[in-house]
Order: C-alpha cells, then sequence, then structure tokens
C-alpha cells in the first residue's frame, strides 16, 4: 500500500476512445500501456516512476478486466528478466525503474535479453533522474542503449506525444525484434497535461497460452555458438529493421523551414525548453511556429544517418542540443559527417556546458551563441532575454546569499529512524567514531545534521557488503546500515550472505520500516500489513538466520532510545564472532500517520475515549543550548524565542505538528539532557471516571499550589 | 491561423506573441505545494485556460525545500501550446513561497523580478537543521528576505500564512490559495477560486476558511510586519503594597540608571521566584558595583549595568534539580501546557516528565559538608550514582507525582546550605571579581567579559562543557585584557564558542588568538 490513495487515478485508466485524460505524464504511460495491449507490467519503483506502479497497485479490477499481469519486481533485475516472456512468444510486455540507478541493477538480465532478441514488444519505461531533484549519481541512460544495442526513445515533453511513442515503442520492439527503452526525464514524469484516450486493448495472445503452450529454441539462448549469431543478428537484421521503422513512421519530427543556413538537432525531450529558448531570442511562438529548422530526436539511438545528413547538407552549422555527457550523439553526429564528407559545421558542448540539468537559461544562452557565430542576420534585433542579473548583483541580494540555508531532504516527524541514529550517536560518544558503511534509502539521511553519521553509499542493499574489506583483527568493528528495501532488493544474499560466508566480524544495522519508504511507502516482503495481492509478513530475523547468521537481535520499538544505544554497544563489544545484525523495527509515520489519523478521528467525533500523545517544552526550564536538537532534528523541534529579556538565545519549542512519536523524552533521557520535555496525555471524551479522578487530583493539587503562593512573595 | 502540433509545415505564418502566464510555487516537502499546483491547474482549466505543471519532488518530498512551476494561456480549439517545464530566471509573473527563507530562496533563484514577479510569501519560519541545532542563536536573520524582496519584487504580499493555517485546521496551501485569490493577478473570480476548494470533501470548510481569510488580509493590505527582534522588557510597575516588593522597586528606582530598570526588574523578579527577597537583594548588591560605574558616565547608555543585571541573574538561578521541581509544579506552568496543547475544555491533560537525575544532582542538594564528603568517596559516589541515575518518568497530573515534585520544591528554604550553592556562588564571585578587575582597565572589555555569561547553559554534561567553555574564554580573557583590540577577540572568542557544540570552533579561535597576540608583542 503506497502511502497515498490512487483511486481517482485508476478512475482515469478506464477512459475510451475519445475522452480527455487529464494528469501526470507518468500516469499518462500507464494508460498508454493499457491501450497498446501490453500482457504483463513489472518494475521496481523509485521517483520519478513510483506513480506507474502505485496506480496499478491499486488497479486490480482493470487489469484483471484486460487480463494484464502486475508485478512489483524484488528488483530491477526481476523485472528486467520478466521481459523474458517476450523472447518467444508474441506477447507485449513493460518494465519501469529509476535508471540509472536501476538500470545497472538490471543491466545482466537486459543484456541476455537484447543479446537474444525479441519477438513481443518488450519496453523499458526509464525514470531519467538527472538534473534537479535527482538524488542519485549523474549518469546517462544512453549508455546501456549502445552497449546492449536497445533502441533509446525520448519523446517531446507532452501527454499526446508520449502516449503515442509508448505505442511505437511495442512496434518498433516488434519489427527490430530489439527491447525497447522509452525515456522520460524527471519534470516529463510528473508533468500534468492531457491527451485524447484510446479504448484499452486486451492482449490477442495471452500469458496462459504462452504458459500452457510452451516453445523453446535453442537460438535464442545467450550461449555460444548462438551469441555469435546474435552479434550478426543485430547488426545485419535488426539495427536495419529498426532504421527502416523510424524512417517510415516518422518517428523523428521536423519543425520550423525546410531550409535555412544553420539548424538545430535536439532530444525530444528537450523540445519544449528550445522552443522557449528561441521564443526569448524572438525566433518561435508558444505555439511550435519556429524560424530555425528543428531536427527532433524522439529516438536518440539509434540515428538515422541519412536523415542525419539530409538535415545538415546545405547547412553552415547545426547545433546539437544534447543533455547530460558524454555527448554521444555528437560524437556520432562527427563521425556521420564525416564519413561523408559534409562540411557543416557542429556546434553543441562547449555552446552548452558538458554536464547539468538543460534549463531555458543554459538553453538560450548556448543558442545565442550558436547564432551570433553561425547566423547573426538571423538573431537580428530582439527583445532582451529574460535575465535576473541585475536582481542578483543588487548588494540587498547578494546579502542574502549568506543567510538562507540549505534545506536537504530529512526525517520526517516522528520518523522511527531517528532514534536509531540519535542512539549511534550515543554510542560513538562512548565508543569513538567508527566506519560507517550506509546504503540507499531514507535512513541515509543520516549522513546530513544533526547526525552527520555515514562515510560511503555503494548501492541498494549493498551497505554490509561495502564493509567487506575492513574484516581485519581491529579494535574497532565497522558498522554498516542497510533499510528493508535494500535487504530484499539485494541485501539478504549479497550483504548478510556475503557476510556470514566470508565470517565479517562487524555490525549489521537492518532499519525495517515495514515499507520501501523512501519511495512512496510500497510494501514489500516484510511489510507487516495484509496484501490482498501478496505475500507480506516475511521474517528479516528469520530470513537472516536462516542464511546462517548467529547473533541477532530484534528491537521492536526504535524509539527506545536506551535500548536501541544498549544493543549497539553490546554488538560493538561482544566476543561472539560472525556478523552481528541488528533488526530495528518500527512503522514509518508517514504510512502510520495516514492509516491512524482518521481512525483517531472518526473515534473521537464517535464519542469513544481516545487518548492522543505529545510532547512539549517547558520554556522557563529549557536554557537555549539546543543539545536535544543535534540528537534529533525533528521538523517539529524548533526554536522559539521568549519574551524573557534575560535570555539571549531562543528555547527549543514544539509545534502542533508533533505525532507524539516519544523519542524527544527517550533522548532526554538516555542522553541525560535536561528536564525540559513532557509528554501530554490529551484525554479525548474522558469517562466519568477519568473526570472524577480528575477532580479530585485537581483540588489536592490546587490547594498545594495555592498554598505555596500564599506563602511565597511574587510581583503579579 | 493556426499550426497544430508535430505538423512538418514550412509556413512562414506571423509568430504570435502570446505569453504564458507563470508562476513558481516554492514549498517544502509535506506543505502541500503539490495541492496548490494541483488547484491552480484546475482552477485555470475551469476557467477556459490551458495549464501544465510540473515538478521535481523527489526525495525533497521528505522536509527538503522543492519547486512547483504551473504555466497557463488562454485555450484555443486545436492547438496545444508548447509550455516549458521550468522557471526561467526573469521570467516569472507569480512567485509563492510557503516559509520565509525560501522566499529567499526564490530571489536567489532569480525568479522574482521588478518588472514582472508578484511575490507572495509566507513570513513564517521554519527552521532548517543547520540554524536550530547551533548551540547559541544560529536562526537565518529574515529582515535580510525583507531588504531583498524590497529591491527584486514588482509587488510583494507577505504575512504569516501558516498561523491562519493552523487557526482554520488546515494546509498552508488553504490560505496561499486565499492570498493568491487577493492579490488579483490571475483572471479568474473568487467564485471560480471557491469553487476548486469544493464545499462536499474532507476539510473542505477549514480551507475555505483559511481561504477567505488569507484572501482579505491580501485586499486589505493588513499583511503584517515580520518580527525580527524580541519582546521589550515589561516596565517597572507600581507599588504593590507589600512591604518586601516595594523596597526592591525602591532601590531599582534610586540605585539604577533607568535604562537598566527593566533588566533588573526581570532579574529581580526571577531570583524572587528562585529563592526570596533576600536573594535578591543579594543580586541588586552584587549588580551595584557596575552600576556605579555607570553612574561615573552620564550620558553613556548603561551597557555594564544591564549586561549585569542579565547576567548575574542568570547566574544566581542556577539549574537545580529545587528549580526544576518547583518550575514543573506552578499552577502558571499547568495552564500553559493547557494552552500550548490547544487542550479544549472538554478534554483532560496530563503530563509526564522526563527526568534523569545522575549522583551529582542528589549530592549538590545536600548539606554543604555531607555533599562534599560523599563527592570525595568515589566508591560511595559510585554506589550512589547506581541508586538514582537512571531515567524517571513523573505524572505531575498524578497526587504522588505531584507530592513528589512540591516537597523537593520545598526544599528551597534550605539552598543557601547545599553543596552545588557553594559551588556557583564560588564560581559566580570569582567571575565577577575578574570583571571589576576589568572594568579599571577597558570598559567595553568588562561588558563582554559579563556577557560571556551566555554560554553557560543546559543541564549536566551539556552544563559541563558550557561551563568549560566559559571558564576557557574568561582565562583567555585574562591573558588578553587591555590589549589592542581585545575586546575584538572576546566577542569572537564567544560567538565561536556558541558555533558548535564540542568547541572545535572555540579551540581554533583560541590558536589564532594566541598567534596572533605572540605576533603582536612577541611574547605573552
Amino acid at each position: 500500500m503506497a502511502e497515498r490513495s490512487f483511486a481517482r487515478e485508476v478512475q482515469d485508466l478506464r477512459l475510451g476512445e475519445g475522452d480527455t485524460f487529464r494528469g501526470e505524464g507518468i500516469l499518462a504511460v500507464t494508460k498508454a500501456l493499457l491501450q497498446s495491449g501490453v500482457s504483463y507490467v513489472g518494475g521496481y519503483q523509485g521517483s520519478p516512476i513510483s506513480h506507474l506502479m502505485d496506480v496499478l497497485d491499486d488497479a486490480k479490477d482493470v487489469l484483471d478486466e484486460l487480463g494484464v499481469h502486475f508485478e512489483s519486481s524484488a528488483s530491477e533485475a526481476a523485472a528486467a528478466a520478466m521481459l523474458s516472456a517476450s523472447v518467444l512468444y508474441p506477447i507485449r510486455g513493460a518494465v519501469t525503474w529509476k535508471s540509472t540507478a536501476g538500470t545497472n541493477v538490471a543491466s545482466d538480465a537486459l543484456a541476455n535479453l537484447a543479446s537474444g532478441g525479441v519477438i513481443g514488444g518488450a519496453v523499458i519505461i526509464i525514470g531519467e533522474d538527472y538534473g534537479e531533484g535527482s538524488s542519485i549519481m549523474q549518469e546517462r541512460t544512453h549508455a546501456f542503449a549502445m552497449k546492449s544495442q536497445m533502441w533509446l526513445l525520448d519523446p517531446r515533453p507532452n501527454l499526446t506525444s508520449i502516449v503515442d511513442t509508448v505505442e511505437s515503442a511495442f512496434e518498433l520492439s516488434e519489427a527490430s525484434n530489439t527491447p525497447v527503452m522509452l525515456e522520460m526525464r524527471v519534470r516529463t514524469c510528473h508533468v500534468h497535461g492531457q491527451f485524447i484516450a484510446k479504448d484499452n486493448r486486451k492482449p490477442t495472445y495471452t500469458l496462459r497460452e504462452a504458459v500452457e503452450n510452451p516453445r523453446r529454441d535453442l537460438s535464442r539462448i545467450v550461449l555460444p555458438p548462438s551469441v555469435y549469431l546474435h552479434e550478426s543478428e543485430k547488426l545485419e537484421q535488426r539495427w536495419p529493421a529498426a532504421i527502416a521503422y523510424i524512417r517510415d513512421r516518422k518517428l523523428n519530427e521536423f519543425f520550423g523551414p525546410e531550409q535555412g543556413d544553420v539548424g538545430i538537432i535536439l532530444q525530444g525531450g528537450l523540445y519544449n525548453t528550445v522552443l522557449r529558448a528561441l521564443q526569448y531570442l524572438g525566433l518561435a511562438d508558444i505555439y511550435g511556429e519556429s524560424r530555425v529548422p528543428l531536427y527532433c530526436l524522439n529516438v536518440t539511438y539509434p540515428l538515422l544517418d541519412d536523415e542525419v545528413a539530409a538535415f545538415c547538407i546545405g547547412k553552415r552549422a547545426v547545433l546539437v542540443v544534447e543533455e547530460g555527457q558524454p555527448e554521444y550523439i555528437e560524437q556520432a553526429l562527427n563521425t556521420i559527417l564525416r564519413r561523408r564528407d559534409i562540411a557543416t559545421k557542429i556546434g553543441g558542448k562547449g555552446l552548452l556546458p558538458m554536464g547539468g540539468e538543460y534549463t531555458a537559461q543554459v538553453v538560450t544562452t548556448g543558442i545565442e551563441a550558436f547564432l551570433e557565430a553561425h547566423s547573426p542576420a538571423l538573431l537580428g534585433n530582439h527583445l532582451p532575454v529574460p535575465t535576473a542579473a541585475a536582481v542578483l548583483a543588487h548588494p540587498q541580494v547578494a546579502a542574502l546569499r549568506d543567510e538562507v540555508p540549505q534545506r536537504p531532504a530529512g526525517f520526517c516527524i516522528g520518523c522511527p529512524e531517528r532514534p536509531i541514529f540519535a542512539a549511534m550517536k550515543l554510542v560513538e560518544q562512548e565508543l569513538g567514531l567508527h566506519h560507517i558503511s550506509a546504503d540507499i534509502g531514507c535512513h541515509l539521511f543520516s549522513i546530513l545534521p544533526p547526525f552527520n553519521i555515514g562515510a560511503t553509499t555503494m548501492g541498494y542493499g549493498l551497505g554490509p557488503a561495502s564493509a567487506s574489506a575492513f574484516n581485519v583483527k581491529a579494535d574497532k568493528r565497522p558498522i554498516s546500515i542497510m533499510g528493508d528495501g535494500g535487504f530484499w532488493h539485494n541485501g539478504l544474499a549479497t550483504s548478510v550472505g556475503n557476510a556470514v560466508f566470508n565470517k565479517q566480524d562487524g555490525v549489521i544495522l537492518v532499519v525495517d520500516n515495514f515499507y520501501s519508504a523512501a519511495t512512496g511507502g510500497q510494501d514489500i516482503l516484510s511489510s507487516r500489513a495484509w496484501n490482498m495481492g501478496r505475500k507480506t509478513n516475511n521474517s528479516i530475523v528469520n530470513a537472516v538466520k536462516g542464511i546462517g547468521v548467529n547473533w541477532v537481535r530484534q528491537i521492536d520499538r526504535t524509539y527506545d532510545v536506551g535500548k536501541m544505544r544498549d544493543t549497539l554497544r553490546e554488538a560493538l563489544t561482544t566476543t561472539d564472532s560472525g556478523p552481528k545484525v541488528i533488526v530495528a523495527s518500527s512503522e514509518c509515520m508517514l504510512n502510520k500517520q495516514r492509516r491512524e489519523k482518521p481512525l483517531f478521528a472518526k473515534a473521537v467525533k464517535s464519542g469513544q475515549r481516545m487518548v492522543k500523545q505529545r510532547f512539549g517544552v517547558d520554556e522557563d526550564i529549557c536554557t537555549g543550548d539546543h543539545a536535544c536538537i543535534r540528537l534529533s532534528g525533528c521538523p517539529s523541534l524548533s526554536l522559539k524565542q521568549t519574551s524573557d529579556p534575560l535570555k539571549d538565545d531562543p528555547v527549543a519549542a514544539i509545534d502542533n505538528n508533533c505525532v507524539g512519536c516519544g523519542n524527544c523524552g527517550d533522548v532526554a533521557d538516555a542522553a541525560v539532557l535536561c528536564p525540559s520535555f513532557y509528554r501530554a496525555d490529551i484525554i479525548h471524551n474522558p469517562s466519568r471516571w477519568d473526570l472524577l479522578l480528575n477532580r479530585l487530583r485537581k483540588s489536592v493539587i490546587g490547594y498545594l499550589q495555592r498554598r505555596r503562593d500564599r506563602r511565597t512573595l511574587a510581583f503579579a | 491561423m493556426s499550426v497544430a502540433i508535430g505538423d512538418i509545415t514550412a509556413s512562414r505564418r506571423e509568430l504570435s506573441t502570446d505569453r504564458p502566464l507563470s508562476l513558481a510555487i516554492l514549498a517544502m516537502g509535506g506543505q502541500g505545494g503539490a495541492v496548490l499546483a494541483d488547484w491552480i491547474v484546475a482552477l485555470a482549466e475551469a476557467n477556459g485556460y490551458f495549464a501544465q505543471a510540473t515538478s521535481v519532488p523527489g526525495v525533497a518530498q521528505r522536509t527538503g525545500a522543492t519547486i512547483y512551476y504551473v504555466e497557463m494561456v488562454p485555450a484555443r480549439d486545436g492547438v496545444h501550446p508548447v509550455l516549458s517545464l521550468m522557471p526561467m530566471p526573469g521570467d516569472v509573473d507569480i512567485v509563492l513561497a510557503a516559509e520565509f527563507m525560501e522566499a529567499g530562496r526564490a530571489i536567489l533563484r532569480g525568479l522574482v523580478t521588478p518588472d514582472r514577479t508578484t511575490f507572495i510569501a509566507s513570513t513564517h519560519r521554519a527552521l532548517a537543521v543547520v540554524e536550530k541545532e547551533k548551540p547559541g542563536d544560529g536562526r537565518a536573520n529574515s529582515g535580510a528576505v525583507i531588504d531583498a524582496s524590497d529591491v527584486s519584487a514588482k509587488r510583494i504580499v507577505a504575512f504569516d500564512m501558516e498561523e491562519i493555517a493552523q487557526r482554520c485546521g488546515t494546509m498552508i496551501s488553504a490560505s496561499m490559495f486565499g492570498a493568491l485569490a487577493g492579490a488579483d493577478v490571475l483572471p479568474f473570480s473568487q467564485q471560480a477560486f471557491e469553487a476548486v476548494i469544493g464545499s462536499g470533501g474532507r476539510g473542505a470548510q477549514q480551507s475555505l476558511n483559511a481561504f477567505r481569510i488569507a484572501l482579505d488580509t491580501t485586499r486589505n493590505d493588513v499583511a503584517t510586519a515580520v518580527e525580527t527582534t524580541a519582546a521589550a522588557p515589561a516596565i517597572l510597575p507600581a507599588n504593590t503594597g507589600y512591604p518586601q516588593l516595594d523596597s526592591i522597586l525602591q532601590r531599582l528606582r534610586d540605585e539604577f540608571p533607568e535604562a537598566a530598570q527593566a533588566m533588573l526588574f526581570a532579574g529581580s523578579r526571577r531570583l524572587l521566584a528562585y529563592q526570596d527577597h533576600r536573594y535578591v537583594h543579594d543580586y541588586l548588591d552584587r549588580v551595584g558595583f557596575f552600576a556605579a560605574i555607570n553612574r561615573q558616565r552620564p550620558g553613556d547608555t548603561p551597557e555594564l549595568t544591564i549586561a549585569a543585571a542579565k547576567h548575574i541573574a542568570n547566574a544566581m538561578a542556577f539549574d537545580d534539580v529545587i528549580n526544576v521541581a518547583s518550575l514543573k509544579t506552578t499552577s502558571a506552568r499547568f495552564d500553559r501546557t493547557r494552552r500550548e496543547q490547544s487542550v479544549a475544555d472538554d478534554q483532560l491533560i496530563y503530563t509526564t516528565e522526563f527526568m534523569h537525575p545522575r549522583g551529582e544532582e542528589m549530592t549538590g542538594t545536600l548539606p554543604r559538608a555531607l555533599g562534599a564528603v560523599i563527592e570525595r568517596r568515589p566508591r560511595l559516589m559510585q554506589a550512589l550514582d547506581r541508586l538514582v541515575n537512571r531515567g524517571r518518568r513523573i505524572q505531575t497530573g498524578s497526587i504522588t507525582g505531584f507530592l513528589l515534585l512540591y516537597l523537593l520544591a520545598g526544599l528551597r528554604r534550605f539552598r543557601r546550605g547545599t553543596l552545588r550553592y557553594a559551588r556557583e556562588t564560588a564560581h559566580l564571585e570569582r567571575w565577577l571579581a575578574f570583571a571589576r578587575h576589568c572594568v579599571a582597565i577597558d570598559y567595553a572589555f568588562a561588558v563582554e567579559v559579563l556577557n560571556c555569561r551566555r554560554l553557560v547553559k543546559g543541564y549536566s554534561d551539556t552544563h559541563a562543557r558550557g561551563q568549560s567553555k566559559f571558564d576557557r574564554v574568561i582565562a583567555a580573557a585574562g591573558l588578553i585584557v587591555g590589549r589592542p583590540g581585545s575586546v575584538l577577540w572576546l566577542q569572537n572568542l564567544k560567538t565561536a564558542a556558541l558555533a558548535d557544540e564540542k568547541g572545535d570552533a572555540l579551540e581554533g579561535a583560541l590558536r589564532t588568538l594566541a598567534s596572533a597576540y605572540d605576533g603582536v608583542s612577541g611574547k605573552r
């Protein structure tokens, strides 16, 4: 169950011929898959494609009607391997993941798939997590397309183009017996737009038919001598077939005048940005009219040599607008023109930056420089390009630069991972700094203030594996961290199994929050919720024991900072050999609140006695040293200026968003901080007994308070 | 003539000069920035516009800063305009910032420019971790955002939209939507805005309320100023009718410069609640020395007296078990917790205190000689620590819990005899003696010596760390008093000491200081 409901979006999947779909780019893709007669869909969640998975996970009815099989794959490798159903059967399948992180994991299966080829359309929806908002290494999926010879589509970022491209992708895959990758940038995945829907299509050949009528073809198996056959097929059959299909179906597009001194070759995904840049230079408008010839590569791999050459011939120069590095398209373009001895000059990297997201600003600057060099007359006179340079240079704005703080992502209010790292901090104070290998997931926020814990991150489920080299005699043990998501993705075998087999002596901390939380709270094997379509509730502890770990500790409430600290200390100091595994379990607070908040409100409304817990800080006891914040960083625990003139510094304060997780109190206790924190138990709909007891307590306490007030002098 | 998308055309129609209305939203994960963007898109689409919105939330959904971007143009049949997926600096019509430093970030990204941008910002602050983790005051200066928006925005709508949202029980997206409607920058009516919020859904009424309040606030231009300074101290009250209190007020008026009286009154009030009226007279005696110096410098602001009044009060009201127990049990505190937790009349509240006394707190509360005897015997001390050193959760609202703290608070009358009192007083006197010594050499330096007391705060380990920083700074002060530039150096040391917990910055500053003064004098 994801952290939000997709019930409304599921309805959009039922839209029929002529209906207008309004929504997010990635959901348009989801609908397009159903319109294309897809038989099976798999994938691994992650920004920016999580919503594709989430909506299908909620869409069981729609999928059942169409006979579409959907799986939440255990990893991108599992998803890619799933595409092998299209190797021998005329079945369309699609998988999705975040790239390049996911493509790295999937590479093994993809290379095998691409070698033997497919007969059913096999499409990989790639969420290209590059540029602003990215959470991974900055690389290009383009390299994977080239190395395994898969086609790479990069449609213009409007819903109609995207949806059309999904259908073309299946056809191209089938026409060329090659898996096809469809790349969607982050902003495109999240773009809100519209397209005219078509009816969904049931697959013509079903999975059931396939599994009941098995086929076998030795020549499709990746083993010599077939592998040599595959390579020549790739070069002699599949490549030409793809070129023919792309050319005949005009998958690449031309805009603007047919003739011109100069032209621009661009990736389809950058079309809107290039058009906006031209608009700023007085050479285009918002309805798509351009004064510069544009060659829009909706297919960025392979390039169509003839098309490229034809576009360049007769032009003094062309500019390649290609995001990311290395500049594969520009290099290929140079090769094409050089082989044909075409003298057209090529501008690209150099005029445009080598790396980084191609924003409107960057592209405008690049195109302007290109036109100034090669066609100044075309540039002519135009209104000044919008700029904030003058504002940014103003001293009053420049002064702001030192003032605005960084605000990276962090643990949410009440996050169960916060107390784990608070405990690690306390152990660090006792036993000194340790080498800590981090992993992928929300827990990686530990590397940021206030915790500043974690030295490296090597991949999903690879935290403990990345501490392997430190398996030597030493006075300190390495610590490695891995989430439950990473554990099931890859970590059980690659990290824990590896540690057992190699008799590693380190400490492995598995952060178990019941979901793949960072990607949107999807269920995984060890999720505690009952899930109709999946088997959940598989214990991490049992898995770890089963693989051969002897020293295992389960912590059922991570908020118990003292216990967390003691367990960590024990793991670091015990004389037992072999990996020490601590499984720290508490539910992701975002998901827990989503589940419990409405229930609580409903119970209160119906008159039930309910107790809500929250935390607070006594402002006259807090001295403003902020030690508690250095062990928390909770968004709800902040500062406020008191009216007390004796206090120079702001005191800690807890706002109304507190969910009463208990971390503040436990940390104050375990770290022996201060007595400022209090927990408030607020009783809604108190019972008669509550009220009676309260009256009694109040009368005694009130008497004592009045007695003291009488005996002491005070300024009113 | 229109050209449909995908049409391969060589026609040379005139370029249209239409430009989309552009709008950027800067928010933090969890604030409902996506909801606001969705509302704006729905509003545009329902009123004859073609709208496109996009964002790059990613992991920023987990409390990080993120940005949403919307463009809209009047819809034309059969034509899909080509809209941008990201804001262009210098080309944004409306910027909405859901927090004041995010407003600052919008300016720094070049999204706010004087020729076009209506800048709608909530003035409330959600502090970033780097701001709140500093032992001192690490908060960014909201004034800098005001200064910058004054020169960057075409028009500013700034008030606390978070407060309105909270008051109405909804998210800030609702009040920001109201501010957007009130600013009259979108070509849609108030009814059109309200229709988007709807009426039937869960929380719709609350959202509508917040929307309307924010709209009125914007229309009537009653935007509130940002508070950047602390509230001024209370003015001296008239006589109270209690002779002991009046004698204190009398002394304040007679013996101290008027500009320092408010601070002295705050100190007196604190110490009266902390101990008794005799303790207040001790306090006034201590501050009196510094007030006398100020009397010799008429015309000056009595900085020395004010610093002494503030920091001697803080030093004398050191945080011991008795004080904590007393503060936890006052009726004012019971009222405050009720207010802070917004407890309704038909609800009950009980508080649980998180206490963790150590052996030191016990011996500190014992009579001086007895406490010292125990502390001199490590084995006995260890045994005591083992006995008491653990977390204790005390229910102040229950009779037994309250009684325990009440009795502890009652130990106040023995405080002057405790070990902790003796220690704190000795420490205080050493510091004051040094400050008096400094006054004779360098007045401004003496003020800073008094202000160094700000370093001592917190409880247990934190307190020990603070005190050790304080002691190191004061020791360094002893070496540089009277030298050129010493005031600035002492201020630097204090700032460094408040910059981090462990004192790394202070250590560095002390090293720099040593080399600087070696360079000047050749020896120390």
